[in-house]
C-alpha cells in the first residue's frame, strides 16, 4: 500500500475515532462531578491579581476568599 | 557581560545587512536589507547608550511592552484603514490610479498592504499586547523571559515593514495573506518561536492552579500560527541575494496548502486568538464571570478541532478532487455549533448586567463584536456549501463577508479591549471621553452596515449576472458588464469604510487625550485593602 493510501485510511478510521472519543472524553471530562466548583474558582482569575502578581502567600487557597 | 555580546552580535548584524545590501539582486532586497542594517544601528546605539545603566526593576508586571503594543496597535490601525479606504476608492474611481505612481501604488500593489495592515499589523499588534496583558493578569505572574517580550514586539514591527516595502516594490509570494517573502518568513518564524516561549514562560510560573480559558485560546492561536506559517511557507530562494523564492509544493497540493494556511489564518489568528480577548475583556468590562466556564471549555475543543478541516470550502469546482472539498464544507457547518455556542458564552456573560448597554459605550461595542461574530460564522457556513458557493465565490459577497467579520468582529472586540486598556496601563482615573466612544461606536456600526450591505447587493448581482444565459445557452453579461454595474455599490462602500476610518481616529485622539490630558489615579502605589 502506498503512503498516501495508508494514511487516507488511518485518517478516515482509527484516526478520526481517537479524535472523537478525545473530544468527546474532554465534554464528560468538563461535565463530571465536582467540576462546578473547581470552574466557579477558574472563572474569577481576572478578577485577582490585577494590579501586582501575587506572592507566595497569595497562594494558599485559603486567602483568596 | 551580556550588554557587550549583544553589541558585537547587533555590530555583526550591521555589517552582513550592508554587505547583502551590496550584492542586493533587486530593488525590493536591497530596501530590505538598508531596513535590517538601520534598525541594527539603531539597537546598537540605543544599546551603547544603556551600557552601565541600572538595570530596571523586575517586580510587578511587565507592562511596557503592553503600552507600546496597544500604542502600535492603534496607528496600524488607522494606516491600515486608510489603504482600505483608498484603494475602495481605487475601485469606484480606477482614474485615481495616477501615472506617476503606476507600478508602486496601484491596486494590486496596495491590496496585500492593506491586508496585511490590517490583519497582521493591526490585529496581531492587538493580539501580542493583550495576549501579554491577559497571560500576567490571568497567571498573576510576571511575563517570562526578561526583555524577550520586547525582541518580539520590536521583531514583530520589523517583519511589517519589511512586508509592506516588499509589496510597494513587487517583491511577493503570491499567495493570498502568506505574501512574505522567505526572509521575511524566516524572520518571522524566529520572533513567533521567541513568541511562544515567552507565553508558555509565562503560563509555567504563574501562580494560579488553573490555566484561565483565554490562555488556551491564545496558546491554541500561537502554536497553530507558527505551524501554518511554517509549512505553507516552504519555499527556496533563488539567491542569498535576491527576494525570489520558488515553493516546494506545486499544482493541487500546493493550493490546498495554501488554503489549509489561508481559512485557518481566519480561524486561529482572527478567531481563536481575538476569543482568548472576549473571554478576558468582557467579563472585565461587564464585571462579572464568564457566563459558564464549562461551555468556554467545550468551545475550545470543538473550535479547534473542527476548524483545522475547513480549509477546503475554498476551492469548490476546483481541480481539488470531490471528497475533499466535501470534507471541508461538512466540517464548516458543523463549526456553526461551536462558533454560536462560544457567542452565547460571551453575550450571556452580560445577563444581569444588560443596563451596562445604556450606559457604557466600550460594552456596546464589545456586545456588537460579538453580534457580528455570531453573524459572520452562520454567514461562512452557509457559504460553504457548494450550491451557495457557486454563487458567492469569486464575487464581492467574499469580501463582504470577510469585513463584517473583521470589521465588526476582530475590530470592535479590539477597539474595546484598547478603551479598556489604555486608562489602566497608563495609570488614569478615565477615559478622556465616553462621548467620543459613542461617536466611535456609532460611526463604525454605520460604517460596517453600510459596507456589508453595499457588498451583498453587489456580489450576489455579479454572481447572478455572470451566470445569466439567454435562450440560446450564451453568456448575456461581459465581465466590464458588471464592473458598471457595481459602480453605486463600491461608492457606499467606500463610504462605510471613511466612517469606519473616522471613527479609529476619533478613537486615537481619545487614547492620546486619556494620556496627555487625564488626571492620573490617585495614591495607585499604595496598597489595596483586602475585601
Amino acid at each position: 500500500m502506498d503512503t498516501y493510501s495508508f494514511m487516507r485510511q488511518v485518517a478516515d478510521s482509527w484516526g478520526m475515532l481517537f479524535l472523537f472519543s478525545v473530544f468527546i472524553f474532554v465534554v464528560f471530562w468538563a461535565f463530571r462531578p465536582g467540576s462546578r466548583k473547581v470552574h466557579e474558582d477558574i472563572a474569577n482569575i481576572p478578577f485577582r491579581n490585577e494590579d501586582k502578581p501575587a506572592t507566595e502567600a497569595d497562594v494558599i487557597p485559603e486567602a483568596r476568599s | 557581560m551580556w550588554d557587550y555580546i549583544k553589541l558585537i552580535v547587533v555590530g555583526a548584524v550591521v555589517v552582513l545587512a550592508a554587505i547583502a545590501a551590496s550584492y542586493a539582486r533587486d530593488l525590493p532586497y536591497m530596501v530590505n536589507a538598508l531596513t535590517i542594517m538601520l534598525a541594527a544601528v539603531g539597537l546598537f546605539i540605543w544599546t551603547m547608550r544603556g551600557l552601565g545603566d541600572a538595570k530596571p526593576s523586575t517586580d510587578g508586571y511587565a507592562d511596557g511592552v503592553v503600552r507600546a503594543g496597544v500604542i502600535a496597535t492603534a496607528l496600524w490601525g488607522v494606516v491600515g484603514f486608510l489603504v482600505g479606504v483608498w484603494i475602495a476608492t481605487l475601485l469606484a474611481f480606477p482614474s485615481l490610479n495616477f501615472e506617476w505612481a503606476q507600478g508602486y501604488l496601484n491596486f494590486g500593489r496596495l491590496r496585500p498592504l492593506h491586508t496585511s495592515a490590517v490583519i497582521f499589523a493591526f490585529g496581531g499588534n492587538g493580539l501580542i499586547a493583550t495576549s501579554f496583558y491577559v497571560v500576567q493578569r490571568t497567571s498573576a505572574a510576571r511575563l517570562w523571559g526578561g526583555n524577550a517580550g520586547w525582541f518580539v514586539f520590536w521583531g514583530y514591527q520589523i517583519a511589517i515593514v519589511l512586508a509592506a516595502t516588499n509589496y510597494v516594490l513587487g517583491a511577493t509570494q503570491s499567495k493570498e495573506y502568506a505574501e512574505f517573502e522567505w526572509f521575511a518568513d524566516l524572520w518571522l518564524t524566529i520572533v513567533w518561536v521567541v513568541y511562544l516561549i515567552v507565553f508558555m514562560g509565562t503560563l509555567y510560573k504563574r501562580k494560579e492552579k488553573h490555566i484561565y480559558v483565554a490562555n488556551w485560546f491564545y496558546l491554541s492561536f500561537i502554536v497553530t500560527i507558527a505551524m501554518l506559517h511554517i509549512v505553507n511557507n516552504l519555499s527556496i530562494p533563488v539567491s542569498f541575494f535576491g527576494s525570489k523564492s520558488v515553493q516546494v509544493f506545486s499544482g493541487v497540493q500546493d493550493m490546498m496548502t495554501q488554503w489549509w494556511y489561508g481559512h485557518n489564518a481566519v480561524g486561529f489568528f482572527l478567531t481563536a486568538g481575538f476569543l482568548g480577548m472576549m473571554y478576558y475583556f468582557v467579563p472585565k468590562q461587564a464585571e462579572r464571570p464568564v457566563f459558564s466556564y464549562k461551555l468556554s471549555i467545550i468551545h475550545f475543543w470543538a473550535l479547534i478541532f473542527l476548524y483545522i478541516w475547513a480549509g477546503p470550502h475554498h476551492l469548490h469546482y476546483t481541480a481539488l478532487p470531490d471528497w475533499a472539498s466535501t470534507l471541508g464544507m461538512v466540517m464548516s457547518i458543523i463549526l456553526w455549533m461551536p462558533s454560536w455556542g462560544g457567542m452565547i458564552n460571551g453575550l450571556m456573560t452580560l445577563s444581569g448586567a444588560w443596563d451596562k448597554l445604556r450606559t457604557d459605550p466600550i460594552i456596546r461595542m464589545m456586545v456588537v463584536s460579538i453580534g457580528f461574530y455570531g453573524m459572520s460564522t452562520f454567514e461562512g457556513p452557509m457559504m460553504s456549501i457548494r450550491a451557495v458557493n457557486s454563487l458567492s465565490h469569486y464575487t464581492d459577497w467574499t469580501i463582504g463577508h470577510v469585513h463584517s467579520g473583521a470589521l465588526g468582529w476582530n475590530g470592535m472586540i479590539t477597539f474595546g479591549a484598547l478603551y479598556f486598556l489604555v486608562p489602566r496601563l497608563w495609570n488614569r482615573e478615565r477615559l478622556y471621553s465616553l462621548k467620543l466612544v459613542s461617536y466611535h461606536f456609532w460611526l463604525a456600526t454605520i460604517g460596517i452596515v453600510l459596507y456589508a450591505s453595499a457588498l451583498w447587493v453587489s456580489g450576489i448581482m455579479e454572481g447572478l449576472m455572470w451566470r445569466e444565459v439567454d435562450a440560446n445557452g450564451f453568456l448575456v453579461n461581459s465581465f466590464a458588464d458588471t464592473v458598471e454595474a457595481k459602480f453605486p455599490m463600491n461608492v457606499v462602500r467606500t463610504i462605510g469604510g471613511l466612517l469606519y476610518l473616522t471613527g479609529a481616529i476619533i478613537m486615537c485622539y481619545n487614547l492620546w487625550a486619556t494620556v496627555a490630558k487625564g488626571t492620573a489615579k490617585a495614591d495607585a502605589a499604595a496598597p489595596v485593602p483586602a475585601e
